[in-house]
């Protein structure tokens, strides 16, 4: 009944965080160009003044702000983000045609860079002080330290040019659609995911050694290991789960945050995705795709957000007795 | 001074052994600390080795006779007009996309950099450390704003709102400095705030406010001393997010606009030369590694002097276990002198 009462809770503030962000934007981006400028670019270049005033009475353009942001909030919640000014095409289809890259390298990469980082964690925190720990240690900091782009250029100099000069041609740059064999999808796909597994994985190890540690000095697992446990089960069934719960509280926040990371993933390596498109869009001017895509982030966010707030009560029997 | 101060005073004097046991403060411990740290210390030479190259940009350009926006076509160009490697025609690292030597530019791409990495970090500590600290201690509705805001600002997708708000102011130097302060000042915000909320429970913030001190008096000369501590490490920690920062908006091209140099700019051109210049991605990126990285190991490194558990895991060390084995074979000694 608690739960119910608190997932409620949870959704309303989601929606409440969805719509100030949606204000938000409407106000900084739709109303940063003037109404002339968005007209003329809805109706081309070589329009006529009787077409630009077509245009601006079809879409609402001289309508007192008031009136133009209810039917910006109205088509949202019928799933409307209207139309492109470049594009003459809805929102919501360009960001149709533009997903599958970019959901290939979330996918993928929140997978790689989960189990290299938990499982790195694991073992140095096991062997805590030892030499794999210590060499962990630094390759952590460093993947800490590292830009994304930058992983992501040096594996084209040192993956990519180097094995497509021997000749090995699987590996490729651009994005080759999952429907045209799965073996080329995952060849453009392996360096985006590794380079978002350098970057974020950093931050597992670090997370997921540092709880592993706390939780392996607490009373629960030495009476684990009095009863007689194996230590493999001691790990896996008692402190390895409630050592989980930074681990999914940083996985929330990181998956939230990375529709907006995976934008530079996408450039480097000329994915053709959501994120590419939008610093088109931004560069181009073209607000309602920008708008489109940060009211699509922040839904990510916020339903990253929620999932995280449920696990916690599977993952760990205390959240759930308070 | 009252008199029995004086006395005890007197007394401590009378008493004092040949050597007079010095208080060691908790910046003198951690100071002590630091300076034991390998690894810290060489953090820190390799800054001021950063820093220094810098400033010495200036000299670089002088000595190599390389304007920093100073095309070289004849020199810098081989004959497909691509950029020349490190060593040929005296350009040390070799050149850019249009002949200008890489070492003059990542040498003042470096000032513009640290520039910026420390001015964003000093406004982010400065306004994360007054908001959290009159969240933390006005508490109620303040309080209340004050956190959801910094909840807000910490869930946010930052690089698409960084992104979108360079678009629309068009980018320069100051908006990028403003977009990466205000998407760092939350995180420390955040832990002032909690350090605050329990801190100004504590008997002398009382004795304080008995004594007539008022709530900006309590904040800043009673509450930020005691929290000087943890706002260091964050400060040292964000330094290279801000370098990062920095260069991750260059390189969309949305930071530092041409032709003033940055790390992020000049890997953003160098981005489609990896097949025939491998220098003019390798090198930027080497600068900005170790740049990044001294800062983390020397963040690190303060949060570990600084932390009193650390005594306890040092112990366990190997200097320790020396340590540990040697006063005890000198005990044995002793015994066994004694015992003869």
């Amino acid at each position: 009944m608690n739960m119910v009462r608190f997932l409620i809770r949870r959704i309303l503030t989601g929606i409440l965080v969805l719509w100030v962000v949606a204000t938000g934007t409407f106000f900084l981006f739709f109303k940063a160009v003037p109404e002339a400028v968005v007209a003329q670019r809805l109706a081309g270049r070589a329009a006529t003044p009787q077409i630009l005033a077509e245009v601006t009475r079809y879409y609402g353009l001289n309508k007192p702000i008031v009136v133009q942001y209810w039917h910006f909030l109205d088509g949202l919640l019928h799933g409307n983000l209207g139309r492109s000014y470049y594009l003459q095409e809805q929102v919501t289809t360009i960001i149709k045609q533009d997903l599958p890259p970019t959901i290939s390298v979330v996918v993928g990469g929140v997978l790689l860079w989960l189990i290299a980082g938990l499982a790195v964690g694991i073992l140095s925190a096991t062997r805590a002080r030892s030499l794999f720990d210590r060499f962990a240690t630094v390759g952590v900091l460093a993947g800490l330290s590292a830009p994304t782009f930058v992983v992501g250029e040096l594996l084209i100099i040192t993956v990519f040019v180097q094995l497509n000069d021997h000749g090995i041609s699987w590996v490729q740059t651009g994005y080759s659609p999952l429907t045209a064999g799965p073996v080329a999808w995952a060849g453009s796909m392996i360096l985006p995911w590794v380079t978002l597994a350098v970057v974020q994985a950093a931050v597992y190890t670090r997370l997921s050694r540092g709880s592993l540690l706390d939780t392996l000095g607490e009373d629960y697992i030495r009476t684990a290991r009095s009863k007689g446990l194996s230590e493999r089960r001691v790990l896996y069934r008692h402190a390895l789960r409630s050592a989980l719960t930074p681990v999914v509280s940083q996985l929330g926040i990181d998956v939230g945050a990375l529709l907006g990371g995976v934008i530079v993933v996408e450039q480097v390596f000329g994915l053709q995705g959501l994120g590419q498109h939008v610093v088109t869009a931004i560069t181009e001017g073209d607000q309602p795709v920008v708008i489109g895509f940060v009211i699509l982030a922040s839904i990510f966010v916020v339903v990253a957000n929620l999932l995280v707030d449920m696990s916690y009560a599977v993952l760990d029997p205390r959240v759930r007795i308070s | 001074m009252s008199v029995t101060e004086l006395e005890f005073q007197a007394k401590a004097v009378e008493s004092a052994p040949e050597h007079a046991i010095e208080g060691r403060s908790q910046w003198n411990l951690t100071w002590r600390r630091l300076r034991a740290d390998r690894v810290a210390v060489a953090s820190v030479v390799v800054i001021l080795l950063v820093i220094a190259f810098a400033l010495s940009a200036p000299l670089i350009a002088s000595l190599t006779h390389h304007g920093v926006d100073q095309a070289f076509p004849n020199t810098g160009l081989d004959v497909n007009g691509s950029p020349v490697a490190p060593g040929v025609h005296g350009f040390i690292l070799g050149t850019d996309d249009i002949g200008r030597d890489l070492l003059v530019r990542i040498a003042y791409g470096a000032q513009i950099s640290l520039f910026v990495g420390m001015l964003t970090t000093a406004i982010a500590t400065i306004a994360g450390v007054s908001l959290g600290l009159i969240a933390g201690y006005f508490g109620g509705l303040v309080d209340a704003i004050l956190a959801r805001v910094i909840d807000a600002a910490l869930a946010f997708p930052f690089i698409v709102l960084a992104l979108a708000l360079a678009a629309v102011f068009h980018p320069s130097l100051s908006i990028v400095i403003g977009v990466i302060a205000f998407f760092s000042w939350a995180g420390i915000s955040r832990i002032v705030r909690g350090q605050t909320l329990s801190l100004k429970e504590k008997e002398y913030i009382e004795a304080a406010r008995s004594l007539g001190a008022g709530p900006w008096r309590i904040m800043f000369i009673d509450i930020l001393p005691n929290l000087l501590g943890p706002v260091l490490v964050l400060a040292t920690l964000y330094i290279p997010t801000a370098v990062v920062f920095e260069a991750t908006l260059s390189f969309l091209g949305i930071g530092i606009p041409e032709p003033a140099p940055s790390w992020g700019n000049i890997l953003s051109e160098a981005q489609t030369y990896y097949q025939i210049a491998w220098w003019y991605i390798v090198f930027p990126s080497a600068v900005l590694l170790i740049t990044t990285l001294a800062f983390n190991l020397l963040g690190d490194g303060i949060r570990d002097a600084m932390d009193p558990r650390t005594e306890r895991i040092f112990a366990g060390g190997k200097a320790a276990q020396r340590r540990r084995k040697r006063s005890s074979s000198k005990a044995a000694a002793a015994a066994v002198s004694a015992g003869s």
